[in-house]
């Protein structure tokens, strides 16, 4: 089983041709996923690392059968792309590119809503399902295949914590990071719900950070619906109120979006939080030996 | 980007919602003759403004000059004025609130809209505030106002304006890129007129590209936070005296949280974030050393920004430079054999547990401060 990504995923890369393109294209190959195409206008009929490039999204799904686009494209051209991916046919699209305006992202997730479609990201490292298949840019090299699924919103802690869990012998059975952005498509609440329905994961891993409420409506979502366990970390204990950290949605503003908030939240539905990423390993091996 | 008020209604001028007649100065000088009363109003990113003595009334031009010579370069509320707006004193019958705002929640455009105005929204009761979210396929459509304009108590042609300025400010908030269109009070004039009696907007960073405009517009960075911009580096300068070099956001929050843990706090947070140049790493180290941190704390975890990338850039920072203070590394993921190979070229020691490179950096920071 697994989330979103699996075996039957047969994906199209937007931006192929591209440095980030080429490169991930390569490792995700080497990770098992089924790269059937990729996408440059103007490119049409090139191949990079022996998968077909074609000029369009719409051709690029009738040659292939492709259920699922990831686009490189740089945030001026995003929303162009994003709405072709949309439009062709595809069930799944994961947008890596970052700073894209909030407009745009705002219109890209109406559109998606509309065709159904599900969007992951923007600004997010992708996902991965270790065994399966990836579609996203985490290095490939800390994944494990097991039980356990993670839902982040960053993408370099992500990897931290994935990597801990790997190192403590915890495999995953689907790692998803929904992006740092305020506005994204796929959110804790979609995952938290994927995660309960899905047979191979048993207990559940929620990475969140200050800004915005989504941590505190997931735990009012994990009161309803979720019966699995699930542990947390929350990144900015330590974040001012006021200052943007890095990501465009960490930011504390009118006193809402604080770290104290979410761990409260989380914690008072029975979600174990750790006091620094590594411990999240910790929490599941006590659990598990008792 | 916030922007300033006489920003903010200048737009509102050129889309047709109306402003009270005014001009901005940068000196008493450019004061005008004063011939009916007017406000003096100093331009800061920061609300409550009004209560720090930042808006003054004057009834003629001496006066007016006075009240500007005395805010301009003066402090309200941590910001130095540069820019004092003189508007027409209006005549306020009434004032309400109105806003559209991003919603992270609903993913949607937010309308909130109060009969009481002029005070934070924040102290208004849930059961007076109109909230309704619009569906940016379908924009905002008269029936809205209409609803919105009941709920306020509003009838006849108040009601009309007041619709008619909630319309214009969706437009300004889509058209204009912004993230927050807000303006309180909205003032109802003792001759029946509807007026944005003051503006707030702020522009969506990552659409900055499509608005050359901004260019230069001051706001409430840093000198430093504003190089850092420039090179598209995330720097914060918090209130502690430890340098934090990470990359990505989370991870970089993540080691200011551990460092917390051990007693320490962080003075810079500079998140590398996806890099392959040791260019950048390099730009980014100088930055951290303008802020004069007591020790630098780089904490990388490789994966599309490789551990060795970093270590080169950093090697040739200190090549390139004298740093007496202290650094901590801590590196784990892609080619991090190298990576700790090359930093211990330049003598600095690696270790690959957050923890443990939390509490050293803590412990060298103590060490630096001699105690203090």
């Amino acid at each position: 089983m697994a989330i979103i990504v699996d075996e039957g995923t047969k994906l199209i890369v937007q931006g192929i041709t591209g440095h980030q393109g080429q490169y991930h294209t390569g490792a995700m190959k080497e990770f098992g996923t089924n790269v059937v195409g990729g996408v440059t206008p103007g490119k049409g009929g090139m191949k990079v690392l022996g998968v077909p490039v074609f000029d369009t999204m719409r051709e690029a799904v009738s040659a292939t059968g492709a259920n699922a686009s990831i686009i490189y494209v740089p945030a001026r051209f995003l929303k162009d792309a994003a709405f072709e991916a949309i439009d062709s046919g595809v069930k799944t699209v994961v947008i890596i590119t970052e700073h894209v305006p909030v407009h745009d992202a705002m219109e890209i997730l109406a559109f998606s809503q509309r065709k159904g479609v599900r969007v992951i990201g923007p600004n997010c490292p992708g996902i991965a399902s270790p065994g399966k298949a990836k579609v996203g840019i985490m290095p490939n090299s800390i994944f494990m295949e097991g039980d356990t699924g993670v839902v982040s919103r960053s993408g370099t802690l992500t990897y931290e914590i994935v990597n801990s869990l790997t190192e403590a012998g915890i495999g995953q059975s689907t790692a998803v990071g929904i992006g740092g952005d305020p506005i994204i498509g796929t959110t804790f609440i979609d995952a938290l719900r994927l995660f309960q329905d899905d047979p191979q994961t048993k207990r559940i891993v929620m990475v969140g950070e200050i800004g915005g409420t989504a941590e505190e409506e997931a735990a009012e979502f994990i009161k309803e619906y979720v019966t699995k366990p699930v542990y947390s970390y929350i990144a900015g204990r330590t974040a001012p109120p006021g200052k943007r950290m890095g990501h465009a949605g960490a930011i504390i503003a009118r006193g809402r979006g604080t770290a104290e908030s979410k761990i409260k939240a989380l914690e008072s539905v029975g979600v174990k939080v750790a006091k620094v990423p590594v411990e999240i390993a910790d929490l599941i091996k006590k659990d598990l030996s008792q | 980007m916030k922007l300033f008020e006489y920003m903010a209604k200048e737009i509102f001028r050129r889309h047709g919602l109306p402003v009270p007649d005014g001009y901005v100065v940068e000196s008493a000088d450019g004061i005008k003759d004063v011939k009916n009363p007017v406000v003096v109003k100093s331009q800061v990113l920061i609300g409550g403004r009004g209560k720090a003595g930042g808006i003054k009334f004057a009834e003629n031009t001496d006066e007016a000059r006075e009240h500007a010579a005395a805010l301009l370069g003066s402090d309200v509320r941590g910001y130095t004025v540069k820019h004092i707006l003189i508007e027409d004193k209006l005549d306020i019958k009434d004032e309400f609130y109105i806003s559209v705002m991003i919603d992270r929640s609903t993913r949607m455009p937010l309308l909130i809209a109060s009969a009481d105005g002029g005070v934070e929204i924040e102290s208004v009761p849930e059961d007076r505030i109109f909230k309704r979210s619009i569906d940016p396929t379908i924009g905002y459509n008269p029936y809205i106002g209409r609803e919105m304009t009941k709920f306020m108590g509003l009838t006849g042609d108040v009601a009309k304006q007041v619709s008619f300025v909630a319309g214009k400010m969706y437009e300004i908030l889509r058209s204009e890129d912004a993230e927050l269109v807000e303006i309180n009070p909205l003032v109802l004039t003792g001759d029946g007129k509807v007026m944005a009696a003051d503006g707030k907007m702020t522009i969506n960073d990552d659409s900055l590209f499509r608005h050359p405009e901004y260019k230069g517009h001051d706001e409430e960075l840093t000198p430093i936070e504003r190089k850092a911009r420039e090179r598209g580096i995330a720097f914060v300068q918090l209130d502690g005296d430890i340098g934090v070099i990470a990359n990505g956001a989370g991870l970089t929050m993540a080691t200011l949280d551990s460092l917390s843990l051990h007693g320490g706090k962080a003075g810079v947070f500079l998140d590398l974030g996806g890099t392959d140049s040791p260019e950048m790493v390099k730009s980014a180290f100088e930055l951290m050393m303008e802020a004069k941190p007591k020790v630098v704390f780089i904490n990388i975890f490789g994966g599309i920004t490789k551990s060795d990338t970093v270590a080169t850039g950093l090697k040739e920072a200190l090549g390139s430079m004298e740093v007496n203070v202290p650094i901590v590394a801590r590196i784990k993921g892609v080619n991090e054999e190298a990576a700790i190979e090359i930093l211990s070229s330049v003598g600095i020691t690696a270790v690959s547990s957050l923890a443990e490179a939390a509490e050293i950096a803590v412990r060298r920071r103590n060490e630096a401060a001699g105690g203090d």
